[in-house]
């Protein structure tokens, strides 16, 4: 866990009360909504279909079971009893009222919780590996440098006012659960042959509109010139975004346009005039950060308790066990994930109760932990294996223990039309359709891992290029369709997906998703190839042929 | 959205209203006939012409401590009199989210 200091707790404090008379002068009307709206996004404040969405961030990912207990407050204090997890490891609230924002946010900022920067255009919620510090390989823990870039950015007068947003995602495994390749910046840590620690720095991703896999522009960035380097590539960007165009404002477009390796010219020069400045990083800065986190005192536990032993005749806590348990670079401990995709339910959804129940079993048997991680689920990270039998009870009584982890039902989608003042379509009710269609858990299992990514609009906040498979809401004369791709990923190998043929309409979502697994079954060449395995191979053209030969 | 002051521009091929959020909570507001709000469609001024249309629009707007992002939008005049929303998204805001009914076979 992070421990935030004095001026971190000021800061969220101040910017409390100053919200608190932006909002009283324009209730009174003594500002306009036009002076309002940009105060309003600055806290984190949208617009949406029924009421003004609120969102909070959760940098890295991660939470203290105190935080989690004052977010379900909030959800039911000033919401409707409910909070959607989101794909950047934000917290969003659909019903908050103007006039108790305030209060909501002062009830947050008692935990140091806080919505700057969660919209606008500036730099964003630093993400992260929701694994981050206890999985097994990694390098060393990602969030101390999230939390150095977190300060950095946060109010940064050169960044507040950006070309558009700005998201950075950070990984140290080799296996990318952050999505770094389709974030503005991505860092992967390294070491060098010296054994020090930097960072390949990708730039350019994103989706949307127009989505771009991001790129290496530098091979190795010195940790301690992190800051200067990021600064370098910002300032570049700042000069010659496209403030004109709102299509074009995102640094992947002006990656693209000047092509990468221009970009990196125009950045290393930058960065030959900060590298040696006061944003050189000392030992000492980095040590700072570092003495702020703190980790459980673990014990000494053996491999394969008894506990588990036993809990393995029971048929369905193996099931969950294989599906939601992870392994963790402590022996004896595990990491598990809880997911928040219950069949027919809203993705990334959660209670209040849930919400206070998982932070009671946090304080129980994850030393107070709780991660959130971009696929919309939640996970305890430090869980004793001998506890295991006893928190899946837990677990599958308040409905988050759904044997899914990563199968066909756990989907990522936005809140689309339901919600959403942007959508074109749907995204909530597809999912929920879906997770019916496949709610066998041996069906399931048998397709084994694929990701289905659904966004309501081409803004692509459910990540459908990436998605295994795609869908994308869009309008045809005002009825709702969907254009399905398949072949897309978001980890180390993200690639965007192919579209395989024509829209099809809302009613016939579920059955083209179908028809497609039922030729990926047909067409994988064994039980162990992926789905995304099996199109990479074959391509889209047979899929496309089963799926629209009866069409 | 599409923007007020784009919708000047645009005729309107449909009886429609004036639908807005109201600014203190959020709700899912309509123009009255009355130059008031209500959180009821059925309460809506219906518009019928593109004149009429801007008319509500420009005096929608003007209350700017009430109300926010105002736009015009299409209802179906039913022939007992009944207003009902004219499209889909409207039909959310009106009626609430839609995930608890059963999705069409
Ligand atoms: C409901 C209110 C929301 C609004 C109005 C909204 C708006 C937008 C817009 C306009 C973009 C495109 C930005 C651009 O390309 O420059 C975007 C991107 C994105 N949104 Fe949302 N969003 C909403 C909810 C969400 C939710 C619920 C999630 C997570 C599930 C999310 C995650 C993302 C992500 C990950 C992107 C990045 C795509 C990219 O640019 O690479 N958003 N959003
Ligand atoms: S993808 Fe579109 S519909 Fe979905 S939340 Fe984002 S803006 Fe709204």
């Amino acid at each position: 866990m992070y421990a935030y200091d004095e001026l971190d707790r000021t800061l969220i404090n101040e910017r409390v009360s100053e919200f608190r008379d932006q909002v009283k002068r324009r209730l009174s009307g003594e500002l306009t909504e036009d002076e309002f709206k940009m105060l309003r996004l600055q806290n984190g404040v949208y617009l949406q279909l029924h009421a003004y969405m609120f969102r909070v961030a959760i940098p890295y990912g991660t939470l203290s079971s105190k935080q989690l207990r004052q977010l379900a407050h909030v959800a039911r204090r000033y919401d409707r009893g409910y909070g959607h997890f989101t794909t950047r490891q934000n917290i969003q609230y659909n019903w908050i009222k103007l006039a108790e924002l305030p209060d909501a946010l002062s009830d947050l900022a008692e935990v140091g919780i806080h919505a700057m920067q969660t919209s606008g255009n500036n730099t964003r919620n630093v993400t992260s590996d929701q694994w981050a510090g206890v999985a097994p390989g990694e390098i060393e823990d990602p969030r101390i440098w999230s939390e150095l870039l977190r300060q950095y950015t946060t109010l940064h007068p050169e960044f507040s006012f950006l070309p558009r947003k700005f998201k950075f995602a950070i990984t140290a495994s080799e296996h990318d659960r952050a999505a770094i390749k389709i974030h503005d910046i991505g860092l992967r840590l390294i070491k060098n042959a010296d054994g020090e620690t930097g960072f390949e720095v990708l730039v350019g991703g994103g989706l949307g509109r127009t989505p771009f896999i991001g790129k290496t522009i530098k091979p190795f960035v010195h940790g301690r010139d992190l800051l200067s380097y990021v600064e370098a590539i910002l300032r570049v960007y700042n000069q010659y975004g496209r403030r004109d165009n709102i299509y074009k404002a995102r640094i992947k477009i002006l990656v693209h346009e000047l092509g990468i390796e221009k970009f990196a010219r125009e950045v290393e020069e930058e960065w030959q005039q900060l590298r040696d400045s006061a944003l050189t990083l000392d030992h000492a800065d980095i040590e700072e950060i570092r003495s702020r986190f703190s980790y459980p005192a673990y014990e000494k536990l053996p491999h394969m308790p008894d506990e588990l032993k036993q809990a393995a005749h029971d048929p369905l806590f193996e099931r969950w066990r294989k599906n939601s348990v992870f392994p963790h670079k402590v022996q004896g401990y595990s990491i598990v994930t809880l997911s928040l995709k219950p069949v027919g339910g809203p993705p990334g959804d959660a209670t209040a109760d849930q919400m206070d129940a998982i932070a009671d079993l946090a304080d129980r048997y994850s030393f107070g932990e709780i991660r959130v991680g971009h696929e919309q689920n939640l996970a305890l990270p430090h869980v004793a294996k001998r506890d295991l039998p006893v928190l899946w009870k837990a677990l599958d009584k308040i409905g988050v223990a759904t044997p899914n982890v990563n199968l066909v039902t756990d989907i990522i989608a936005c809140p689309g039309l339901d919600y959403c003042s942007l959508a074109n379509a749907r995204s909530i009710p597809i999912a929920q359709e879906l997770t019916r269609r496949f709610a066998n858990h041996d069906t399931a299992n048998l397709i084994g891992r694929l990701h289905i990514n659904i966004s309501g609009c081409i803004n692509a906040c459910g990540h459908h290029h990436v998605g295994h498979i795609g869908i994308l809401g869009v309008e045809k004369n005002g009825e709702e369709f969907y254009q399905i791709t398949i072949g897309g990923r978001a980890d180390e190998n993200a690639e965007m997906g192919t579209l395989i043929g024509p829209a099809v309409p809302y009613a016939e979502v579920a059955d083209v998703i179908e028809d497609i697994v039922e030729a990926y079954l047909a067409l994988r060449d064994r039980a162990e190839e992926l789905f995304v395995d099996t199109v990479k191979r074959l391509g889209v053209e047979p899929f496309r042929e089963r799926v629209y030969a009866t069409r | 959205m599409t923007s007020p002051l784009e919708q000047k521009k645009i005729r309107i091929t449909k009886p429609s209203m004036v639908t807005a959020n109201r600014t203190w909570d959020g709700a899912v507001i309509y123009r009255t006939a009355a130059k008031g709000w209500s959180t009821n469609l059925s309460d809506a001024a219906i518009v019928r012409t593109a004149d009429e249309a801007r008319e509500l629009l420009a005096e929608s707007i003007a209350d700017d401590v009430g109300a926010i992002g105002a736009y015009i939008a299409p209802v179906e005049v039913k022939d007992t009199g009944k207003i009902e929303p004219g499209n889909l998204r409207e039909q959310i805001r009106s009626e609430g989210l839609t995930i608890d009914l059963t999705v069409p076979a």
